[in-house]
């Protein structure tokens, strides 16, 4: 689970992948140059009136995040540390659009009045970066920072843990990030993919950002397709798209999957049936599934669910920092009573222990780790309910008998 | 309307669980299956006007300085 | 008069081995995460450290009235710099070196919301190191070492120290230890 080769080929819509190649003449032969001059205020309108919201997980109003940021050297950051192994969208638009996060990152960094900038990403993404930014000619001072590859690096207050001090690890948050951030100064932290749409919205506008998407999930998003499709691509798609069509738009055929995992391992399963929603929060909301950071995992008809789950939950476990009790302790004892449920074990107290367990770690840690482990149990156990009932009377529903 | 709230703020990257606020505060904290503190609202933990003084001691014989006070405003 | 000050300087010192014995076992207690009968933690906790006050009071009068004592002759320099006292400098130099940690972890437990939990941490696990220059001390500069009393009050003090380290290094020495092993 922790190691995955993917092969990611973007399918654009017009949005964040049209230059053809990554270098700065090709970029803006396909958007032209960075418009500068943007101050705080007019950003803060055009952003708000674009209805961006951010890419990384949270989904929360980029306008307000810059609204948050107080007075005084403030730094901003790109982050592209995407620490989910299911997530390939960070990676791939730093490799094909690098200088579309940069032009985000100087233009928020402009507008804020920022003294540094830095770009947090994986080995894996800094040279293409790196590249780009010699051949720009803004010449901005931008500090490139490796991010590890743990599922928790691109937590907000890891990430700046990582700048001040080169370890990765969440920490208790005593004052926002917005206000007391790196080196306890103002810190805008935004998602690459968040900062590229800025950047597109400081070129255009709201209005053009609005004309992709609906009222109610505007512009366009990344989706990683990964699990039970013919191939795990990287897919653009307009906000408000159902399920159904990004993944017809990634070449997997919905009737052929029982249930996709949406918004990574912090996320919640939607079962076949609701494929027609919109893949928004609003649209997902009886399932509590939101498209977070745009990961979409299959799985197909005949898997069982609860066995997926359980492995998740076991590699949630692992991925704990170990720093805060409940989540180090919480987060194993979760994982053996799912893969005790999906191992067939006739133990119905399973199934509520599971549930008083979600309910034991959740909000209990310096990050969100535990809160979204249980969410994911809290999904398991609701959306695979018939499953769960068929295991702890020692039958598989996926495969037509005993477990 | 807002008002500014009592509020005792756990760090559990500090807390080790040794059960000295769940004494001092029974009102308020019992212990999970670890030993580590459980409050109402995770971990921020609503302090009453009664219970100000009490909190105070348990923030101050923490033997991990895991325990925080701190006035918010909540709207 | 003199013999006064020989007597309680004496006193006070086996006084002060006794109360920080019992500093150093509450303090094993305290970090065990377990009540006492009769004492929840955080009474366990407070008499660690009102103890410990106590134990520095005894220690402040052993050292000072052996500073007045015409005999020791003990100056300021001696009672802080160890193995410089003109009697006895190697043993008298042990009780030294022990007052000079007291005085770190003392100041350093009263700092403590202050400077921070990492460097109080490091430096209270110096208490460890403090108990045996303290009894080596009582054991090879006093004057009642050869009575039979005293060594059995010495070697009970260290049998207590033993015991309480041993449970200190036991596996199942925190409360939670056993609820933390991933059973569930």
């Amino acid at each position: 689970m922790t190691e995955m080769t993917l092969d990611p080929r973007q399918l654009g819509t017009g949005g964040l992948f049209t230059a053809a190649v990554p270098d700065l003449a090709s970029h803006e032969a396909a958007y032209g140059r960075r418009p500068s001059g943007w101050t705080r205020s007019p950003l803060l309108r055009e952003l708000e009136a674009s209805g961006l919201a951010g890419r990384g997980g949270a989904g929360f109003p980029a306008w307000r995040k810059l609204a948050a940021v107080g007075a005084g050297r403030p730094a901003v950051i790109a982050n592209g540390a995407e620490g989910e192994p299911l997530s390939r969208k960070d990676t791939a638009l730093l490799r094909q659009a690098p200088h579309l996060v940069l032009d985000g990152l100087v233009t928020a960094g402009e507008a804020v009045g920022a003294s540094e900038l830095f770009l947090y990403a994986t080995a894996e993404s800094l040279p293409g970066v790196g590249q780009a930014l010699a051949e720009r000619r803004d010449g901005p001072r931008v500090t490139l920072v490796e991010a590890p590859a743990a599922f928790i690096s691109g937590e907000a207050s890891a990430v700046v843990n990582a700048l001040e001090t080169g370890t990765a690890l969440p920490r208790d948050k005593a004052a926002r990030i917005a206000r007391s951030g790196y080196q306890g100064r103002p810190t805008l932290l935004h998602n690459v993919e968040t900062l590229a749409h800025l950047a597109l919205v400081a070129r255009y506008g709201a209005q053009w950002f609005r004309s992709a998407g609906t009222a109610d999930d505007p512009g366009t998003r990344l989706y990683s397709l990964s699990g039970d499709v013919p191939a795990e691509w990287v897919v653009e798609a307009p906000g408000g798209a159902s399920l159904r069509d990004v993944l017809r738009l990634g070449g997997a055929e919905p009737s052929s999957l029982a249930a996709v995992l949406v918004g990574g391992f912090h996320g919640a399963w939607v079962p076949a049936e609701a494929f027609d929603l919109p893949l928004t929060a609003r649209g997902l909301a009886r399932y509590g599934a939101s498209p977070g950071a745009g990961v979409l995992l299959a799985l197909a008809r005949g898997r069982c669910g609860l066995q997926a789950s359980a492995g998740i939950v076991r590699y949630l476990a692992e991925s704990s920092a170990r720093q805060c009790g409940p989540c180090m302790f919480g987060l194993p004892a979760m994982a053996t009573v799912l893969e005790r449920i999906a191992a067939g074990e006739r133990a119905p107290w399973l199934a509520s222990e599971a549930e008083r367990l979600a309910g034991l770690v959740t909000g209990r840690g310096a990050c969100h780790h535990p809160d979204g482990s249980a969410r994911f149990v809290r999904s398991s156990l609701g959306v695979f309910k018939d499953e769960v009932r068929a295991h702890l009377a020692g039958a598989c529903t996926a495969h037509h008998g005993r477990v | 309307m807002s008002r500014a709230q009592l509020e005792l703020h756990i760090d559990f990257t500090r807390c080790d669980g040794r059960g000295l606020c769940t004494e001092i505060l029974p009102e308020l904290l019992v212990r999970d299956d670890w030993g580590y503190p459980v409050g109402r609202g995770g971990r921020d933990i609503h302090v009453p006007d009664g219970l100000a003084g009490a909190a105070q001691d348990a923030v101050d014989l923490c033997p991990l300085q895991a325990l925080m006070l701190r006035r918010v405003t909540r709207s | 008069m003199n013999e006064i000050f020989w007597a309680f300087g004496r006193a006070s010192g086996i006084v002060s081995l006794g109360l920080f014995t019992l500093v150093l076992l509450l303090g094993i207690v305290s970090r065990s995460g377990r009540p006492l009968p009769g004492l929840p933690r955080f009474s366990v906790a407070l008499l660690h450290r009102s103890t410990s006050l106590m134990a520095l009071v005894f220690l402040v009068l052993h050292v000072s009235t052996l500073m007045l004592d015409p005999h020791a002759k003990l100056s300021l320099a001696n009672a802080i710099v160890p193995f410089t006292a003109g009697w006895n400098p190697f043993w008298v130099g042990l009780g030294t070196v022990a007052f000079d940690l007291v005085i770190a972890l003392v100041v350093t437990g009263l700092l403590r919301q202050r400077i921070g939990q990492r460097a109080f941490r490091a430096i209270h696990w110096c208490a460890y190191a403090m108990w045996p220059f303290a009894f080596a001390h009582a054991l090879g500069s006093g004057t009642n070492a050869v009575d039979l009393w005293f060594q059995a009050y010495a070697w009970g003090c260290a049998g207590l120290v033993a015991v309480g380290a041993g449970w200190r290094l036991s596996a199942n020495f925190a409360e939670t230890s056993r609820a933390r092993l991933g059973r569930i």
